[in-house]
């Protein structure tokens, strides 16, 4: 089993604070001090007091509530993003390298026509013109990602496709979904198991983006993009609230990178199954 | 290269060389295991010791040892290399720099991946003379030149102007002979520098390897694991196994007359009792004018081949590469599906593709790959690997399934304790007898083994081989076995097919193909078939009636 003291010390930071996000994301209702959306104080902006332990925002609601709420939306439309772009863009993927010819051809061009708008651009477009709601939030993010799980998976699967093992399965008359989900797969996880944090830190981004240009998670709800948004205004008069978020935007995608990391470190050396 | 002449002409003297290195298991804490234990061995000027044992003997550190080189992780933890008389590992960095290209050279396995592809084949052949200043680039040309010629390589004034990629595989083997010798060291490293060439290319390099040695004077460490062709060039050699001394003599000794067990195994190890077969009346496949194609029609690699297999004996396709005896196999099995010509099997025609083929009919025609760790799904053990073929063609569920499993590893010599494990954790000659063990359990009337040995070890070869001859006599299963090695062929074939160029230019059983008189291109592989005899290679060279290809 997996024995602590061999994990690298980076990796253990990683998996500590990426822990307590997802702690935070988890037990939101029950370890915030106040409600989401209550206003606790007449004075917009207060400083950071033993009563108001990161001060309150612009509105005058306590900032440290606002914050763990603010990790639930966010960690949750991330994570549903990224499991949408991920089982979209694998079967994809995986399908047009074994099926190949035309079926490869179409969607493969397609997925090009796709990358080849910006992304933040198509999302602005799109998000615009569809009602703003978070289920359209998550389609949008998850379908314009998985185009990099696409490429990715494809690529990966081609190289196993011509592996003798997949011809040893063709030749015994395997079906499709056999040589797909029991050949391919096993195989092209760890890949895509590090490409899952990346991705995953993307969508957190990318949300953030979305949000700061008032166009991701709506008020009075906000993730963390949006409270950056909210307390810009803060930051020609000195007042640090707008920092706060954005750290935790940023020490967020470091811990998940650090532990995604590890895993493919720990995945991609020849070990055969195990380990 | 001062003061050899007092140390009567010793060149290389190592004394109990101890090599280690650390090893990572997972799940476990590091540790250091030994590779070499303790081996001495001493060269003389001008002479070739040829190293020889199985992968993992230590053969190729050892070479390395004597340029202070050890390989990834490799540490030399013991011992001295005495170069020219002086200890070379304490000689620090800068001696090793003054030591290597200029008093070492190394040639390398495989000649392709050597040299660097973005280079003129001249430019790095001199490069070590000019490094080390030991010559101008005129002069360094200039025995580059006569080299070339001296290793009969075709246009050996313009040949350096060719880039790595120009030049075809025993060629450039060649290219890298001569890199090695222009920069006129005293001893030259080989490293198993013909294994990657075809039969009747390596005969070439080998030559050429052995005339230059010879004319230049040099001294030679001589890597490889086939002890026939090592017996052609060394003067002495040393057997190694598992990083020991297993017997070390002058080269008539050690192959008339080994003085150990497992030398006499490795000399042995190409004799194999079997029968002729008399072909049957009603032949079990038949191959009828096949023509194949690859990139739509355009590249012809099979030219009108028909052959046939009787049931419960085994054909031999034979041929080099590019011949076209692994498109046969695609071709039979339906992965590239012939353009004319038909495939008859049990007395029915089969499908040209595939997916048109019935479940049954994929049963009964199974195949054995050349690379066992590959024809593997990493991420399957044992049990499901051999049990998915009795659950998919006969609904074999849990007991049953498990039951038939370990019978099928009985057979192929290995307990059930192996269900569990997966294929990065055995050895190379347990892999291919999984894969075995994979075709058996779909109870099939013919397997196509495609060069299933040429990556093993003579031993475990040697093993592989009897275990398919006795499972031959047991199920009654007929082979298609594809091999460049004719040796094989000689010890399982009943019948034989020889290959050139998409055609079969010889047909029939073994005694048949094997009497002369022979067509050139039969006569030109026979005959370049390293013999364990001294004295063979130029005989060979002599009698040749036609050019190897890549010449």
């Amino acid at each position: 089993m997996l024995d602590i003291k061999r994990i690298p010390i980076a990796a253990l930071i990683g998996i500590v604070l990426t822990t307590l996000f997802v702690l935070a994301a988890v037990l939101a209702p029950w370890i915030a001090p106040h409600g989401n959306a209550e206003i606790v104080s007449d004075v917009p902006w207060e400083p950071m007091s033993s009563v108001h332990w990161l001060g309150t925002d612009n509105l005058g609601r306590d900032l440290l509530s606002r914050m763990i709420y603010g990790a639930r939306i966010t960690l949750f439309i991330a994570v549903l993003a990224t499991a949408l772009s991920f089982s979209l863009g694998a079967i994809l993927g995986f399908s047009a390298a074994v099926f190949g010819g035309w079926f490869d051809t179409i969607l493969s061009r397609l997925v090009d026509l796709l990358m080849s708008i910006p992304t933040l651009i198509m999302g602005l477009v799109v998000l615009s013109v569809l009602p703003s709601n978070l289920v359209t939030l998550i389609l949008v993010m998850g379908i314009l990602d998985s185009t990099r799980v696409y490429r990715l998976s494809r690529a990966v699967a081609v190289d196993i496709n011509v592996m003798d093992y997949v011809e040893a399965a063709k030749l015994r008359g395997e079906g499709k979904a056999w040589i797909i989900f029991r050949e391919i797969l096993p195989n092209a996880l760890s890949p895509l198991v590090s490409e899952l944090g990346l991705r995953f830190i993307y969508a957190v981004l990318f949300l953030s983006t979305l949000s700061f240009l008032g166009l991701g998670v709506q008020p009075p709800d906000s993730d963390w993009g949006g409270m950056v948004k909210e307390n810009k205004d803060g930051i020609v008069f000195g007042i640090p609230a707008a920092l706060i978020p954005a750290a935790a935007i940023a020490a967020l995608a470091i811990s998940v990178n650090l532990v995604a990391d590890w895993v493919l470190n720990r995945t991609t050396s020849l070990k055969g199954g195990r380990g | 290269m001062a003061g050899t002449k007092a140390n009567s002409g010793k060149l290389l003297d190592i004394r109990n060389l101890r090599i280690e290195a650390t090893v990572y298991p997972p799940g476990e804490a590091p540790r250091t295991i030994t590779l070499v234990h303790d081996v001495s061995l001493t060269l003389e000027k001008g002479k070739v010791l040829g190293l020889i044992g199985e992968s993992g003997a230590g053969k190729s550190t050892i070479g390395l040892s004597s340029m202070g080189y050890g390989r990834g992780g490799v540490r030399i933890t013991g011992g001295e290399v005495i170069l020219n008389g002086r200890d070379i590992l304490k000689g620090g960095k800068e001696g090793l720099r003054r030591l290597r290209g200029r008093e070492v050279c190394y040639v390398a396995q495989s000649a392709a991946a050597a040299f660097n592809p973005a280079h003129r084949l001249m430019d790095q052949v001199v490069e070590a003379s000019l490094l080390h200043g030991t010559a101008t680039r005129a002069e360094a040309e200039k025995r580059a030149i006569a080299l070339f010629k001296k290793l009969s390589l075709p246009n050996p004034e313009t040949i350096g102007q060719r880039f790595p990629h120009q030049v075809s595989g025993g060629q450039l083997q060649r290219v890298m002979t001569a890199m090695a010798l222009c920069s006129e060291p005293d001893l030259i490293v080989f490293d198993e520098p013909t294994t990657a060439l075809d039969v009747t290319t390596q005969i070439d390099v080998l030559s050429a390897i052995k005339d230059a040695i010879r004319d230049t004077h040099v001294a030679a460490l001589y890597i490889t694991h086939d002890l026939a062709v090592v017996a052609q060039v060394s003067d002495e050699i040393m057997v190694l196994r598992h990083g020991r001394l297993v017997e070390w003599g002058g080269t008539r000794q050690i192959i008339k007359e080994p003085r150990q067990e497992y030398t006499s195994a490795l000399v042995s190890v190409h004799e194999i009792d079997h029968q002729e077969q008399q072909p049957g009346t009603a032949p079990m496949l038949s191959v009828k004018n096949v023509t194949a194609a690859y990139g739509g029609g355009h590249i012809k690699v099979l030219k009108n081949v028909s052959v046939d297999i009787f049931p419960g004996q085994t054909l031999a396709v034979v041929g080099e590469s590019g011949s076209g005896k692994s498109t046969l196999a695609r071709a039979i099995t339906g992965l590239l599906p012939p353009e004319q010509g038909s495939v008859v099997f049990d007395g029915r025609t089969l499908a040209n593709r595939l997916a048109d083929r019935p479940k049954e009919d994929l049963r009964q025609l199974q195949m054995i790959y050349q690379m066992a760790d590959v024809a593997m799904n990493p991420r399957q053990t044992v049990g499901t690997i051999i049990g998915r073929p009795l659950e998919f063609y006969f609904g074999m569920k849990g007991r049953e399934r498990d039951k038939r499993v370990a019978e099928l590893l009985d057979e192929i010599e290995m307990g059930k304790g192996f269900i569990d494990r997966y294929p990065a954790e055995l050895s190379g000659g347990q892999k291919q007898r999984v894969c075995i063990a994979r075709s058996l359990a779909a109870k099939p009337k013919l397997i196509i083994c495609d060069e299933v040995t040429s990556a093993l070890d003579p031993l475990v070869a040697h093993g592989i081989l009897k275990l398919l001859l006795n499972l031959q006599q047991i199920e009654k299963v007929a082979y298609l076995f594809i091999t460049h090695d004719l040796a094989t062929v000689k010890s399982i074939a009943d019948s034989i097919a020889v290959m050139y160029r998409g055609e079969v230019v010889r047909y029939g059983a073994k005694s048949k193909v094997l009497t002369p008189p022979f067509d050139a291109y039969t006569d030109l592989l026979l005959s370049s078939v390293p013999e364990m005899e001294i004295g063979w290679l130029e005989k060979a060279i002599k009698g040749r009636r036609m050019e190897s290809a890549g010449n």
